[in-house]
């Protein structure tokens, strides 16, 4: 029906202009939260800096099957089991030998649900780990499930430091989220040069205070390590004296008497102890300070430190203990990362493509206006203001999602202009069918917009569709793209089923008893 | 003003190239294969401003070759000082070395170039971001026949279908003859040609289902071009607003989205007469009459 009832007109002017409000906050402000919404930019156009880490979790894995011989070796001793040939093979599979006599007793407790050297999670109904037997031989490795868990914790963890470090940065806004079991995307919005933190979050800051040894026989073993040089190398302990996890701060200072930058950190109370007793007994020795896998200094201990306070020296500049000590208050990662993914756009790129969307917009909705106008005149400057209204509800909606407004995503809005009038111009077009055999005005609007219903739900149905997979398929740019496509089809048929049908009525019931309306 | 071009006189010709087109898109597609971009083959994109007029192009290149980065490509990009610098090398696992780019080039050239973007994508993304990229072109293209399938009968999904799949190996096939890149937005460009396309053919099928009832006795041959004829104004005003709307993005939307509204020039274009002249004569092969339809209505 062309009627539209009191209320009805009420109520869609009601909606068009709560939207219409929503889409002009974006310039101008609130004091009020609710009503102070904007659209989001993406980060191609304020720029700033996308990341995709990868955990490699390898290490983690190795860590944990070498803990697991030990594990199992203290087990075997303690229970006078008899074993031989325990050993971890390719970083992979932990390998043992029993005597047949004892083979029940641990395949038993292998399989026990309580067993302490194969626990049984409950949440996955399986243990961590898969054994298979060959004759006395056993091999065991990390199930599907272990690995799972494994996984899962050191995402958590890497999430958490990786967190830390970047709001020690003080970017704004940071978004960190977790992807999949062992990735973390990181967008730095406002970010032209991600370099700082890029090196940041390269660094694993596992941190260790070992001594300098000649022995190259030691209980605990010893390793030649390089310093931060690359040249000079010494052998070290394996033994750790203190690690990362006992610093409680540290800081970036200037030693007043070397005129040298370093980095001071203070001790948990543990640490503390330890760290007097290792210097108190240790005179004379070098200590080494080890970061990831490299010496950064290795002093020599003039006397007892009992404070639970030291500094750690090396040839810094004031960047780099300022970095080291911003590593070393937010803690070591679990493993490694690696950046897999890296976009990065500058501000005055983004700014550019701002103004190109913006410019791109307003020239292909005055091209599509005016060649409507051209073609319909009076219901083309219906097709017209509704295409006006469609384009404030679209941005209005966008606003009160504060969804994320992309490069594409501009381009999804222009290509809404294209092609909103469409259900206009079908709706258009069998009006002017129906008007050749029906005489009565009224009745022809009307079955022009029955008729034409399917084909413009199918229409819009096909783009929706589109629409939404790429919603759940893209990523990033492309999302902002479908989100503007999708938002733009249920504008376009709300815009055309109630506003250009509310004016169609209005001029059609006025003029009646003209020739020709359309 | 009421069209009567007999479009159906051409179906046997059009057919025929449409199958040319097609093969030679498919032959295209196999022997030539597409330019994928970083995206999908890995590897990094900077792309460059420089504000010193000395700086040409041949400098450029030989500056990054010195580099040593593996295959390195250099074109204009847009403006006269933008350049688009690709390479698929990663010198190694560091952190850091699009900074060494940075300072090796500030030591090659000077210090009046900016580094406006940088994209850099590993080889496992990559091939997962392909992988996707075709899963979503595959789903798409299933729901499609999904939809078309409830809303008609089974002849009606084999026409929208083989227009959908002309409309994609053609737009590709171009890409590949051009050596055009193929980037993520090219995928969603691709989608909403088939969206686009499918829109198309849709309003003329509704019309030819319409058409099947009124018109009993007329034969399909007859039919889909009285269908036609009848939608042709919408078509082609359709056609000619989003083809504005896309060619000032073309134009003005910026370099970034040049391939992207380019696809979806081509889809535009190839879509719309797909819809004519691919949707349309399968109906015909199919002998598609008044029964097709009224026998599923009864059932």
């Amino acid at each position: 029906m062309l009627y539209f009832s009191k209320f009805r007109i009420f109520l869609i002017s009601f909606f068009t202009l709560i939207l219409v409000f929503f889409a002009s906050t974006n310039f101008t402000k609130f004091e009020d939260n609710f009503f102070d919404k904007k659209i989001n930019l993406g980060l191609d156009l304020q720029g700033g800096s996308y990341l995709l880490l990868e955990i490699d979790n390898q290490p983690v894995i190795s860590q944990k099957l070498q803990n697991y011989v030990s594990i199992l070796r203290k087990y075997f001793k303690d229970n006078s089991i008899n074993y031989k040939n325990l050993l971890l093979e390719n970083d992979k599979f932990v390998k043992f030998e029993i005597s047949s006599s004892q083979l029940d007793k641990i395949e038993n407790l292998l399989k026990d649900e309580e067993s302490i050297i194969n626990p049984y999670y409950p949440m996955y109904k399986a243990h961590q780990f898969d054994v298979e037997i060959v004759n006395n031989k056993f091999i065991l490795k990390l199930s599907k499930y272990g690995i799972i868990e494994i996984k899962k914790s050191s995402l958590d963890q890497a999430l958490e430091i990786v967190r830390r470090r970047i709001d020690e940065v003080g970017t704004n806004e940071p978004n960190i989220l977790k992807r999949g079991s062992d990735r973390i995307l990181v967008e730095l919005p406002g970010l032209d040069d991600p370099m700082r933190i890029k090196n940041l979050l390269g660094k694993t800051a596992n941190l260790t205070f070992r001594f300098v040894t000649q022995k190259t026989e030691e209980t605990f073993g010893t390793e030649k390590l390089f310093f931060e040089d690359g040249i000079e190398e010494a052998v070290v302990s394996k033994r750790i004296i203190l690690s990362g996890d006992n610093l409680l701060d540290a800081q970036p200072r200037m030693d007043t008497q070397t005129n040298e930058t370093v980095v001071n950190f203070n001790l948990d109370r543990v640490g503390a102890k330890r760290f007097a007793k290792a210097t108190s007994n240790g005179i004379g020795k070098r200590l080494a300070i080890v970061l990831d896998g490299k010496i950064v200094s290795a002093p020599v201990i003039r006397s007892s430190i009992v404070g639970g306070s030291g500094q750690i020296s090396g040839n810094f500049t004031f960047q780099s203990a300022t970095d080291l000590a911003l590593l070393l208050r937010s803690g070591a990662l679990p493993a490694p990362l690696n950046i897999i993914e890296e976009r990065t756009v500058g501000p005055d790129l983004g700014q550019d493509s701002i103004n190109a969307g913006i410019f791109a917009l307003s020239i292909g909705f005055l091209l599509v206006i005016i060649f409507m106008f051209f073609k319909y005149r009076f219901f083309g400057l219906i097709a017209n203001i509704t295409l006006i209204i469609n384009l404030f509800l679209l941005i209005g909606i966008l606003t009160i999602f504060e969804a994320t407004l992309t490069l594409p995503g501009i381009a999804g809005i222009i290509l809404t202009v294209g092609m909103a009038v469409d259900a206009n111009v079908l709706i258009f077009e069998r009006i002017k069918e129906e008007s050749e055999f029906e005489k009565n005005k009224i009745i022809a609007f009307d079955s022009g917009y029955e008729r034409s219903k399917t084909a413009v739900l199918d229409a819009n149905v096909t783009t929706l569709i589109a629409a939404v997979i790429l919603f759940f398929m893209g990523s990033g740019p492309i999302k902002g793209f479908s989100v503007t496509l999708g938002v733009g089809i249920f504008t376009t048929l709300f815009s055309v089923y109630f506003i250009a049908r509310l004016l169609t009525s209005i001029y059609v019931s006025k003029n009646r008893d003209k020739e020709r309306l359309i | 003003m009421k069209s009567n071009i007999p479009f159906n006189k051409f179906y046997k010709t059009f057919n025929f190239i449409s199958l040319l087109l097609i093969i030679f898109s498919l032959f295209l597609l196999i022997f030539k294969g597409l330019n994928y971009g970083v995206d999908f083959k890995g590897g990094t994109l900077i792309e460059l401003r420089t504000i010193n007029k000395q700086i040409t192009i041949t400098k450029l290149r030989s500056s990054f070759i010195k580099m040593n980065l593996g295959d390195v490509s250099v074109k204009k990009f847009g403006n006269d000082n933008d350049y688009l610098v690709k390479f698929e090398k990663k010198r190694n696992d560091n952190s850091n070395f699009i900074n060494e780019i940075k300072n090796e080039l500030t030591l090659l050239l000077g210090k009046d170039f900016d580094f406006r973007r940088v994209e850099n994508v590993g080889p496992k993304v990559s091939a997962e971001l392909l992988r996707s990229g075709i899963i979503a072109i595959v789903i798409s293209l299933a729901a499609m026949l999904f939809y078309i399938w409830i809303r008609f009968e089974w002849q009606f999904s084999v026409g929208a279908i083989a227009a959908l799949f002309h409309d994609v190996i053609v737009t590709l096939g171009i890409f590949s003859l051009f050596n055009l890149e193929i980037n993520l937005s090219i995928v969603a460009a691709v989608l909403t040609i088939v969206g686009y396309s499918m829109n198309d053919t849709v309003v003329i099928y509704d019309r030819v289902r319409e058409n099947l009832k009124k018109l009993g006795d007329t034969k399909i041959f007859e039919i889909t071009n009285i269908s036609i004829n009848e939608t042709l104004s919408r078509t082609i005003i359709t056609s000619i607003t989003t083809l504005l709307a896309l060619l000032s993005i073309f134009f003005f939307g910026g370099e970034i989205l040049k391939g992207f509204s380019l696809a979806m020039i081509l889809g535009v274009i190839f879509g719309t007469y797909s819809s004519i002249y691919i949707a349309n004569p399968i109906l015909v092969f199919f002998r598609v009459s008044r029964k097709t339809i009224v026998k599923e209505e009864t059932d």
